[in-house]
């Protein structure tokens, strides 16, 4: 690949840039503005199928269930094409700029343990030290911006440990949103019980975060009535949640399962094609439901590790190591693909199984918020532990 | 390790007004509470002691005494469950099958589907079939833990079970831990959860849940994997600070090689000169052939290279360690007391371990005697579990629920499912784990499931019931004896103004006060 010359010298003169040279060249939005959208694909995907190594004949010889035929691919660029599933969806943002894919991503965890490796991605912190188990990275990065300019949520039932640590941080689950059973009028005198306790901020944030929900799904209940066909699943999760995004809170999390594919999963059709065709309607979804506030977004899409580029006898894949992470929105300097990358043979394999990891997720996502939100050096290593890397995503 | 040294005066705890304790009477330090004798104070320490004060809790202390309450809640004899709750537990598959056996015919399912089927769609239905056993079975083990955290007459051996599961913690999403779960907890940890330190320790380390979770499995001689060995001294006995090195981990390490699990039933072929050695003992296998015989130095003293022995005298120096006795003690005041336990109270305890060779009986003792103990009372928040196991103790007192799926998928939506914790390190027992807004509003919403009396706990999977639930009575003479002396104003009025009985019990049950214990 000649790209990958020139993505390393690129990579080695932003490695290079001091902190307050990058300081200069913010992204355009203030920061309170910017909102960050952390789209977790828990089980592992399989990258490969999402972002088809199209020049490599090696891919083609082993996989010869699962492979997806180059000319069923929508193009990308010489070396990749991209999942035919996505064509209405993914595939319309990536040729309007604003989506970008980095293959061979992911961490240094080397457990192919679902769980090991979701916590590390998680945690953010170097493998080497020892870890604190209470503290994600999406929690560090709402602390270091202040309340001022970070609005945190998360969108799940439990608060995940990307979420966890010292700032408090809301959550709910928008999945199914029924009306809460305690009303109105209830949560007023059980709000009143808790005013002279240390516990009354919470249960305060916690009606209010209620309500917004309540409120900005009114509409959607309403709109319901008239569509004759109504969204549903991740798109109706993704859409709720621009709803929330949009005015209060600029930094959320959500997960997405289903993607641990051992047996049977199809190739430009079948069980892995519907999931993803799934969260692609629900990430272009959630493009259209933020409106003009699409530019000031960035979502980014990861996966706890690839899978092994060889088909297993089950039709499936197992648990790899490096992956393909997403990154969308609407001024991400997208329409390629990022980072460093290595030509797809058999002996280019990690482990002759898996993709290499070449960029590392801690200084990827240093990098990246360094450059949404204007940390300096100090502040980047305060999250991550490490220096930021630049890959130039926005 | 560090010990501050500076006490916390109580003055400087968060002023949660006046909550269950109702003891605020006097500023100065009130001596030890050994016999609460007004119903307040009583039903105060019970409800700390016990999964959460009810009727018949009460009722029986104050019967015998709580001084022979608590001697009895310390050197429990044979557990005796009420028949209702009994006959839902021996009806589980996991009371009827030995471990061994159950695990070798899911295996067996296993390898069958792999062989037999052909097709995809087969071959997924009968892995979703498998997985689909494996869940119930972690179920059963979920469902028989609350059925005795519920009506278990020993409440507090309950209470440390769940404290040591906590402690020597498993997750049962890894590998086939969904079926191993319940025997842990029932063979290996129930058992000694009020007895001696070192037996616990031993006990989880034959355990194969434990190997597996930790990977010990891996661990051979010149394949080390050190996953298990750092935990045990940083997470199960000499904590963090405790004094041991990156080398001794690999030391110990070394000693743990060759400790395994074996499913199946073939015996690996051990060298000759070795083959005494080899230890089978249900799914527990030490393989010799595996094993590191040289010699160590662990903790600063060679330990011989012998076998499986090793592994005794490494269990016998961290278990007797000065460092285990106060981490071990912090970790019980910070469960039975405070998130910020007074300093010269864990103190106490750490003697008292040392004193009595980790007797946890002893040691509980210490804590349960104290003044710190009795001040502290009310003010700890409760965790999901305790939450919700309190909450249908104090509603239904000894009504016997019928289905525990509410309980569980509450204690799901409040992220704290039993043996749900990937992590090694177990779930928080302090506060900030358990307070976020969402979760308090997940709370209420449940304070109101359980209020209404329609949640669910009384319906059977299929066949309807024959009886129609009764209605909660949470307006009983517990509450006017005990509770409601001890409610805030902000409670009292907010109760005052319920407009139904079903609301009343929903704000009672969602008021600070019960959040505490």
């Amino acid at each position: 690949m000649k790209r990958r010359t020139l993505l390393k010298s690129l990579a080695a003169a932003s490695a290079t840039l001091s902190a307050s040279s990058m300081a200069g060249q913010l992204w355009a939005a203030p920061a309170s503005k910017t909102r960050l959208l952390f789209v977790f694909m828990r089980g592992g995907y399989d990258a490969t199928s999402l972002l088809v190594p199209v020049s490599s004949q090696y891919y083609y010889q082993v996989r010869p269930n699962i492979a997806i035929p180059k000319t069923a691919t929508l193009p990308i660029d010489a070396d990749w094409g991209l999942h035919p599933v996505l064509a209405d969806s993914i595939h319309p943002l990536f040729n309007a700029g604003q989506v970008a894919f980095v293959p061979f991503a992911g961490t240094e965890d080397l457990s192919r343990s679902h769980f090991e490796t979701q916590d590390s991605i998680e945690l953010g912190q170097a493998l080497d030290r020892t870890r604190d188990y209470r503290s994600g990275f999406l929690n560090r990065l709402a602390s270091t911006l202040n309340a001022d300019r970070a609005s945190a949520i998360s969108f799940t039932d439990q608060l995940p440990l990307i979420m966890q640590g010292g700032l408090q941080v809301p959550n709910t689950a928008l999945r199914s949103v029924a009306k809460p059973a305690v009303d109105a009028r209830q949560a007023k005198m059980i709000a009143a019980m808790y005013e002279h306790t240390t516990l009354a901020q919470q249960v305060n944030e916690g009606f209010e975060v209620r309500d917004d929900v309540m409120k900005k799904m009114s509409g959607e209940m309403l709109a319901a009535n008239r569509n004759a066909v109504s969204t549903k699943g991740f798109e109706l999760e993704a859409r709720r949640i621009a709803k929330l995004m949009k005015d209060k809170y600029n930094i959320g999390f959500v997960d997405v399962g289903g993607w641990d594919t051992h047996v049977g999963q199809g190739n430009a059709t079948g069980y892995l094609a519907s999931r993803l065709d799934e969260l692609g309607r629900g990430l272009a979804g959630f493009a259209q439901e933020m409106g003009p506030d699409w530019k000031d977004t960035v979502v980014v899409v990861v996966s706890e590790f690839g899978r092994t580029f060889r088909e297993n006898g089950n039709r499936g894949t197992d648990h790899g190591h490096g992956t393909v992470y997403w990154v969308m929105g609407g001024s991400v300097n997208g329409g390629k693909v990022h980072g460093e990358q290595v030509r797809l043979e058999q002996p280019t394999l990690f482990q002759n199984r898996d993709y290499p990891v070449l960029n590392e997720y801690r200084a990827m996502f240093g990098g990246l918020l360094s450059r949404m939100y204007g940390l300096n050096a100090g502040q980047v290593a305060t999250i991550f532990g490490t220096k930021g890397r630049d890959l130039g995503l926005v | 390790m560090h010990i501050p040294t500076i006490t916390r005066p109580l003055a400087f705890l968060p002023p949660l007004l006046l909550l269950l304790a109702g003891c605020a009477t006097t500023s100065t330090a009130p001596p030890a509470l050994k016999a609460p004798a007004d119903p307040v104070a009583l039903s105060a320490a019970l409800n700390r002691i016990s999964w959460g004060v009810n009727t018949s809790t009460y009722r029986q202390a104050e019967k015998i005494g709580y001084s022979a309450w608590l001697e009895r809640q310390l050197h429990p004899g044979a557990a005796v469950l009420p028949a209702a709750a009994q006959a839902q537990i021996d009806a589980m598959t996991i009371s009827q099958k030995p471990l061994p056996q159950l695990v070798q015919e899911l295996e067996q399912q296993r390898r069958d589907y792999d062989k037999a089927m052909v097709d995809d769609d087969a071959k997924k239905a009968a892995q979703r079939a498998y997985q689909q056993e494996m869940s119930r079975l972690a179920k059963e083990a979920a469902t028989r833990s609350l059925l005795r955290d519920l009506y278990s007459p020993n409440q507090l051996q309950e209470q440390m079970t769940w404290f040591w599961m906590n402690h020597f913690n498993v997750h049962q999403g890894k590998s086939n831990l969904r079926v191993l779960v319940g025997d842990y907890e029932e063979q290996a940890i129930r058992p000694h959860a009020l007895g001696k330190f070192r037996d616990l320790l031993a006990s989880t380390l034959h355990h194969p849940a434990m190997i597996r979770y930790l990977d010990n499995e891996q661990n051979a001689a010149n394949r080390i994997n050190e996953n298990y060995a750092r935990e045990i001294m940083e997470l199960h006995t000499l904590g963090v600070d405790g004094g041991y090195t990156q080398n001794d981990v690999q030391q110990l390490a070394r000693i743990l090689t060759g400790v395994g699990v074996n499913l199946g039933d073939k015996t690996p072929d051990v060298r000759r000169d070795k083959q005494s050695q080899y230890v089978r003992k249900g799914l527990f296998e030490f393989n010799p052939n595996r094993h590191d015989y040289g010699d160590k130095v662990f903790l600063g003293q060679t330990v011989k290279g012998r076998g499986l022995a090793e592994v005794d005298e490494a269990l016998d120096r961290l278990s007797r360690s000065p460092a285990t006795a106060r981490y071990v003690s912090r970790k019980l005041a910070i469960y039975f007391v405070a998130d910020e336990p007074p300093p010269q109270l864990v103190e106490r305890m750490a003697a008292r371990f040392l004193s009595s060779d980790g007797d946890i009986a002893a040691v509980l003792r210490t804590l349960f005697d104290a003044p710190e103990f009795t001040q502290s009372l009310g003010k700890k928040f409760k965790d999901p579990v305790h939450y919700v196991v309190s909450a249908v103790r104090l509603t239904y007192d000894d009504k016997i629920i019928l289905n525990a799926g509410p309980m569980l998928g509450w204690l799901n939506r409040m992220a704290e499912p039993l043996y749900g914790r990937q992590t090694p390190d177990g779930y928080p027992l302090m506060a900030p784990g358990w307070d976020s807004p969402g979760q308090m509003i997940t709370r209420f919403e449940i304070a109101k499931a359980i209020g209404n009396g329609n949640a669910g706990l009384f319906k059977t999977e299929g066949a309807q019931p024959l009886e129609k639930v009764a209605f909660p009575q949470l307006a009983n003479a517990l509450y006017y004896q005990s509770l409601q002396t001890s409610l805030a104003p902000a409670t009292r009025q907010a109760l005052e103004q319920a407009a139904s009985p079903q609301e009343w019990n929903t704000l009672l049950l969602s008021s600070p006060e019960l959040m505490h214990r």
